[in-house]
């Protein structure tokens, strides 16, 4: 996806190596995606629905 | 002794002289290995990382590494939003941003090929509805994906 827009920010994250990160997000599972620091879930999701999310955490984001 | 294995090395140049159109540069940003151990302040995949990164930018004359110093280029790495190392920045025909924390080991590495074989083409595999999506969004967004090495 941050091939595919400018607006796009795509982080991986080693969380073993950052355990701080891991507490602040709560991860207990992997992969855990958070969107925006409002949006998260745990597993692969189908490209649609992951774009359901995207599109979310960006309408959450103007406040629509 | 390489972190990489000859028959993964053989595989891999095969694979980046197929599959790479454009330049590629990634930008690791990691700390000096100094004889001064500061233990709060240690890296502790710093230097694997940069030899794995090394290992992988030689097999492909499109690939190039960028090593920078976390303390000494700070300015830098603080608008490119690093705050943790060793951090990987991808840069070729990618509009957005994509950077990997951590150092990409294990099935992991998996991400870091196909990230350097993406942002060389420039191209995904996400459908055309997606991408026309993609391409309406007008506010930042910034995707998060935790994961661990196995």
């Amino acid at each position: 996806m941050a091939i595919e827009s400018e607006k796009v920010t795509a982080d991986v994250i080693e969380v073993s190596e950052f355990p701080l990160i891991a507490r602040r997000y709560d991860v207990f599972a992997v992969p855990k995606v958070v969107i925006n620091d409002r949006i998260s879930f745990e597993g692969a999701l189908p490209e649609q629905l992951f774009l359901q999310k995207v599109l979310e955490a960006a309408a959450e984001g103007t406040g629509v | 002794m390489p972190l990489l294995r000859e028959q993964d090395r053989r595989q891999l140049e095969e694979i980046f002289a197929a599959q790479l159109t454009d330049p590629v540069t990634l930008v690791l940003f990691t700390q000096h290995d100094s004889p001064l151990l500061i233990p709060a302040q240690e890296c502790q995949t710093c230097r694997e990382t940069r030899e794995l990164l090394e290992e992988v930018a030689a097999l492909s004359d499109k690939i190039r590494l960028e090593v920078k110093d976390f303390v000494r280029d700070a300015a830098e790495a603080r608008q490119l939003g690093v705050h943790i190392i060793p951090a990987t920045i991808f840069r070729g025909k990618n509009k957005g941003t994509l950077r990997y924390f951590g150092i990409p080991s294990g099935y992991e590495f998996s991400v870091l090929v196909q990230g350097i074989i993406d942002v060389s083409t420039g191209t995904t595999r996400l459908s055309a509805q997606t991408r026309e999506q993609l391409a309406k969004l007008s506010v930042p967004v910034h995707i998060q994906v935790m994961v661990t090495p196995t």
